[in-house]
């Protein structure tokens, strides 16, 4: 008689709930307002790992729910005009889900390429609608300060689709 | 009767496309969402920031207590072991600036009997409250801070805030306990100032980058670099003379601003309680002729009055010694001139002309 073997379901909470969570407690560690020798914290996008990876993980209805949360609070908690990154966010989202088909299985620098792509984009459309309210054109020094640390980013959502990609033999 | 077993029990969406429809809605919504929100207290949504804030904020302070313990530790560690140069620093400066301190006292004693004698009414003291920064955002595309002093302590949305070395920002939004600063680095902050060598107007535009840019300036020459920046008071948001920072050129060469406030951390702050001095009193006050305050002053005491007496009676007096002087020296000088003169030895040889000879025509170039 075999034993029954303990089967592990990774669910929504598993690969949605709890990298946001992080996501927001990461955030708001980061906006601690520390300077030690004129140097601040870096502040990168971080839910833009989350953007890029759950789609590849497996379409979902959630994700993109959870993503507009993720976005909402980013811009209230930046101060910055309500909707402009949960619609950065989404975008992400959909291009990504859009070329699912193509990144799935694909080698680790075809990924690193297509998300460098995608925080372009996003920086891009950032940029242009930040521009177009505040009819002011912001420093584009500052804008590169911000793309590095968030293109930094890329091996957590490497490893998040590592992790949770064959979780659900169901998108095997 | 449940849904999957109805009618609809055989349809099979694929789940790709459900994600695409749930995107594509959220996206309107998004987009929705940024036409409505104006971004200021009008804002529909402002309730909800504060409510966010007001839960962030204390969840943000208690992750820089740490953090600030930590900038405390070094500072001590730091002091201990720079004591000397500090010590030498420090005696340096202040020998610098006690003739400054005798020049400041001498001024505002001028600039006090000045703004008696004018009927001026400066503006009031500007009342203080102290904040502490407790979460920070540093992107290109919003530079904020939250500051634990809220409209509980008298900060109004507009208040303007500086540290120890000049101005940080101003209050965009405030909760009971919580405010949210804009820093003036922010790319949405606008700021009349001024240039103090030339008094010459300017707007400082925040871009995102930690210097910003001073706009729409005039004249030629009106800013150098090094020059002094400070706010003007136009438009009554901030009070004249707040030090901004000093006047430098950028790399892509406009007019940038180095800021005094980053000349250290920016971890505790002073909120300005400040009221636009024209809402302090009444408009036809300011419409006012320059000398009609003079009419409200009290009546002297007769110890100013004899005081005022005295001092008449002494300029009357110096007044006529000196008129008397001058007509002594003039009828020195008269009887001077009239005493007959030796002759004069002839001349050894012709003195030269005091004026050249008249040029033959068309001499001139």
């Amino acid at each position: 008689m075999r034993r029954p073997v303990a089967v592990r379901v990774v669910g929504p909470v598993q690969w949605i709930i709890i990298p946001a969570v992080v996501t927001v407690a990461v955030t708001i560690l980061l906006a601690t307002p520390v300077e030690l020798f004129g140097l601040h914290l870096p502040e990168p996008v971080i839910p833009m790992v989350l953007a890029f990876a759950w789609p590849l993980i497996r379409p979902s209805v959630t994700a993109p729910l959870v993503l507009t949360l993720l976005g909402l609070l980013l811009d209230i908690l930046t101060y910055g005009p309500l909707g402009l990154w949960a619609l950065v966010l989404l975008a992400i989202y959909a291009v990504v889900l859009a070329s699912r088909s193509f990144l799935i299985g694909q080698d680790t620098a075809v990924l690193f390429a297509w998300y460098a792509a995608c925080c372009t984009l996003a920086f891009l459309m950032a940029y242009l609608v930040v521009t177009l309210i505040a009819r002011n054109p912001p420093s584009i020094l500052a804008l590169i300060g911000q793309i590095v640390p968030t293109l930094l980013l890329f091996p957590f959502a490497d490893r998040m689709i590592e992790r949770f990609e064959d979780g659900d033999v169901r998108f095997r | 009767m449940a849904f999957r077993d109805g009618p609809f029990e055989n349809i099979k969406v694929p789940l790709v496309w459900t994600a695409a429809v749930t995107v594509v809605l959220a996206a309107i919504g998004c987009i929705l969402l940024l036409i409505s929100d104006a971004r200021a207290q009008t804002s529909p949504y402002q309730p909800v920031r504060s409510g966010v804030e007001a839960v962030a904020g204390p969840v943000g302070g208690v992750f820089a207590a740490p953090v600030r313990w930590f900038g405390h530790a070094s500072d001590y560690v730091g002091g201990y072991f720079f004591a000397v140069s500090e010590n030498r620093r420090l005696k340096r400066e202040l020998a610098e600036l006690q003739p400054w301190r005798d020049q400041a006292i001498a001024l505002k004693n001028v600039n006090a009997r000045y703004e008696t004698m004018l009927g001026i009414r400066p503006e009031p003291p500007v009342a203080m409250q102290t904040a502490r920064s407790i979460l920070d955002t540093r992107g290109p595309f919003s530079k904020a801070r939250l500051l634990d002093a809220g409209s509980a302590n008298g900060v109004k949305v507009g208040n303007p805030v500086i540290n120890e070395h000049g101005l940080v920002g101003r209050i965009v939004g405030v909760s009971p306990g919580i405010s949210r600063m804009l820093l003036v680095t922010d790319v949405a902050s606008q700021i009349p100032v001024l240039v103090d060598r030339t008094d010459a107007r300017a707007i400082l535009k925040g871009d995102g980058s930690p210097n910003p840019r001073l706009e729409f300036m005039r004249g030629v020459g009106s800013v150098q670099v090094g020059d002094r920046i400070l706010s003007s008071g136009d438009g009554g948001g901030l009070p004249r003379g707040v030090p901004i920072g000093v006047a430098a050129r950028g790399i892509d060469g406009s007019w940038r601003v180095k800021l005094f406030s980053d000349r250290g951390a920016i971890d505790f702050v002073r909120v300005m309680l400040f009221e636009d001095f024209g809402q302090l009193i009444g408009a036809e006050d300011l419409n006012a002729p320059p000398l009609a305050a003079l009419g409200t002053l009290s009546e002297a005491s007769p110890e100013q009055a004899s005081a005022i007496r005295d001092a008449a009676a002494r300029r009357e007096t110096a007044r006529a010694q000196a008129e008397q002087r001058r007509s002594d020296t003039a009828a020195a000088t008269a009887a001077e001139a009239a005493r007959p003169q030796p002759a004069a030895p002839p001349p050894a040889a012709a003195a030269p002309p005091s004026q050249p000879a008249a040029l033959p025509p068309g001499g001139t170039e």
